[in-house]
């Protein structure tokens, strides 16, 4: 049926049919309805909740009201249309700019941290001398398992002076204006490293052992294995890991909205998305939101564009 | 050679006793670094107000029964409520989501047709899209329809899931045999029933993880129910534990309700990832690693 045949060898689960042909010819595939139907639900639900919303964004981003209304609703009784003057504003707003700063320092702590601890306990995982290694691949996905909000509540009591059992042994203020960053990426490090060590262990067992025995019988040891056979195997999938982790990161809104009750260094503007929020539901600027959404959006998109390329290019080999 | 080079993984040689102690105590390490804030929650909800304060942190205490009743009492049961409102969303998004991606990604692994890579490219660029670039004007635009502070509001905005379609899309090119579809093609077998009887059985356990997988991310979801709604008794687990932080953080009284909210909150994840553990590892991506 497909053009090409399936990339992926599927495990033959059939006796071969009689006919020796490997793929369909190109004349029983006749141009058919039938995929445009079964993508159809899919393309309505994009269209009603991602295209529609963001052209209503890029829309909001140019509009602009003279008059401080609620602005929520039907309401566009003194809009006017303001051109890129919400974009300038956005640009030059130095509590954005102070917001990105925060998520950039933020972001590369949790990324590089994160990374690379999934990547070496997927390889420990991998190298077959470890022991209770099911017991520790469980426990080490389980916090996957927890909400972000569960996982803010319960680091931030464990941050909290009268509770926490981190203070008794580590006399610092972990949610002081210095810490609260590193608290905070220490939160997002545990709630994701489970999921990406998964993902490359689970792209390491799919390699036949086959192609570490040259290596072995050439005596390398298991350190070399991975650094020189086990890693470069990985980078697709490392790839793939990266560029969620950063859409992640750049999101940021959960663990800092949910912390704040707890402490009062984290202000109401402390990610560009906290800001956006601010913006919309309680100050009710909705234009300046709309205008900050898009330029979030688009440092999201270049920074995540070309690791999608990558990985469309290499882990889908049909495409 | 063949009969001595076992598969390294599942052979240890001998210089793997003294080798074998560094890995095991890092992964152990990380292993205790997972479960600490967990087990932490487990005992703290166990511990009165007077006990939450006042005892070593990890010795158990004798409240939990009348933490749990004071959970359930706060705001006339308002707990158990959002409860119920979770199971709804991830359950039911997570169904509709599973039968959306399935459908595509099948179609889009096995069906070569003018657009396939474009409407794929389109499906899974959706998730760079920053979700509050989507939640503001999703809010807008629900509320001109007055169905924002709805549960239909969280819902639906759910069900494409662009990770979803991908894992489908994997899933079924590499589990689906051409042959297979070719043969009942044959046999006269129209585009539905080919889908719905050869394809889809075979692609059953991608399924389960596509459902695991957007359950989990529905559960865990607080931006989009946040936005949304309004109204209390509409909350999932996210947004009413967060209120009760919101409300309690100032008052130590509160902590035992927030606690053991935490923990119960925690519970049918938990249940649910202990028990399904083969789903989630195996069939993760499979397909594309192997590709």
């Amino acid at each position: 049926m497909s053009a090409r045949p399936a990339a992926l060898s599927a495990p033959e689960r059939l006796p071969e049919p009689a006919p020796r042909r490997r793929r369909a010819p190109a004349r029983e595939r006749r141009a058919t309805a039938a995929p445009y139907l079964f993508l159809a639900p899919a393309m309505l639900l994009f269209t009603l909740f991602l295209a529609v919303p963001i052209g209503y964004t890029v829309y909001l981003s140019v509009r602009g009201t003279k008059v401080s209304g609620l602005g929520l609703g039907k309401g566009a009784r003194r809009e006017i249309f303001t051109g890129l003057d919400n974009y300038t504003a956005a640009i030059g707003d130095g509590e954005l700019w102070a917001g990105w700063l925060r998520v950039l320092g933020y972001g590369l702590l949790v990324l590089a941290v994160m990374l690379t601890l999934a990547l070496l306990f997927a390889l420990l995982l991998d190298s077959a001398r470890v022991r209770l290694a099911r017991f520790s691949r469980v426990a080490i996905f389980l916090p996957y398992a927890v909400p972000g909000v569960a996982a803010t509540l319960l680091w931030g009591f464990l941050y909290l002076p009268s509770l926490s059992p981190i203070r008794q042994v580590l006399d610092v203020d972990l949610l002081g204006t210095g810490t609260v960053m590193v608290s905070m990426a220490n939160i997002a490090v545990w709630g994701g490293v489970g999921f990406n060590m998964l993902v490359l262990y689970t792209a390491l067992r799919a390699v036949p052992s086959s192609y570490y025995e040259a290596a072995r019988i050439d005596g390398a040891s298991e350190v070399q294995i991975a650094l020189r056979i086990k890693v470069p195997i990985l980078l697709p999938a490392i790839i793939l890991t990266t560029v969620f982790s950063i859409i992640a990161t750049v999101q940021v809104f959960t663990e800092p909205t949910a912390l704040r009750p707890l402490t009062n260094t984290i202000s109401s503007t402390w990610s560009p998305l906290m800001k956006v929020y601010r913006d919309a539901f309680v100050t009710g600027d909705l234009y300046s939101a709309a205008a900050t959404s898009i330029v979030i959006a688009v440092i999201s998109l270049v920074l995540s564009f070309g690791f999608l390329r990558v990985v469309r290019d290499r882990a889908y080999g049909e495409g | 050679m063949a009969a001595t080079t076992v598969p390294g993984r599942t052979a240890a040689p001998r210089a793997s006793r003294a080798g074998a102690v560094v890995p095991t105590a890092i992964l152990l390490l990380g292993a205790l670094y997972c479960l600490l804030p967990v087990s932490w929650v487990v005992v703290a909800a166990t511990k009165s107000k007077a006990e939450l304060f006042s005892t070593s942190t990890f010795v158990p205490g004798t409240g939990l029964l009348s933490n749990i009743a004071d959970l359930a009492a706060y705001r006339d049961g308002v707990f158990w409520l959002w409860l119920a409102n979770t199971v709804l969303y991830a359950g039911g998004g997570a169904l509709l989501s599973t039968a959306v991606s399935t459908v595509s990604g099948y179609a889009l692994a096995k069906y070569a047709f003018p657009g396939r890579n474009l409407i794929f490219t389109v499906l899974i660029g959706g998730v760079l899209v920053p979700a509050v670039v989507l939640a503001i004007p999703q809010y807008l635009l629900f509320s001109s329809f007055g169905l924002a502070d709805t549960y239909w509001s969280v819902l639906l905005p759910q069900i494409l899931s662009p990770y979803g379609v991908y894992l489908a899309r994997i899933y079924a090119a590499a589990a689906v045999p051409d042959a297979l579809l070719e043969a009942a093609r044959i046999d006269g077998a129209g585009h539905w029933l080919l889908m719905r009887k050869v394809a889809l059985p075979l692609m059953l356990p991608g399924m389960v993880t596509i459902f695991l997988f957007q359950f989990t991310a529905i559960w865990n979801n607080f931006l989009l129910p946040f936005i949304m709604l309004g109204d209390d008794a509409k909350f999932p687990l996210t947004v009413g534990l967060y209120t009760l932080l919101a409300a309690g953080a100032n008052q130590p009284a509160l902590y035992n309700l927030i606690i053991t909210g935490t923990l119960i909150s925690l519970v049918p994840l938990v249940a649910l990832f202990l028990t399904m553990q083969r789903h989630w590892r195996t069939d993760l991506a499979g397909g594309a690693l192997k590709s």
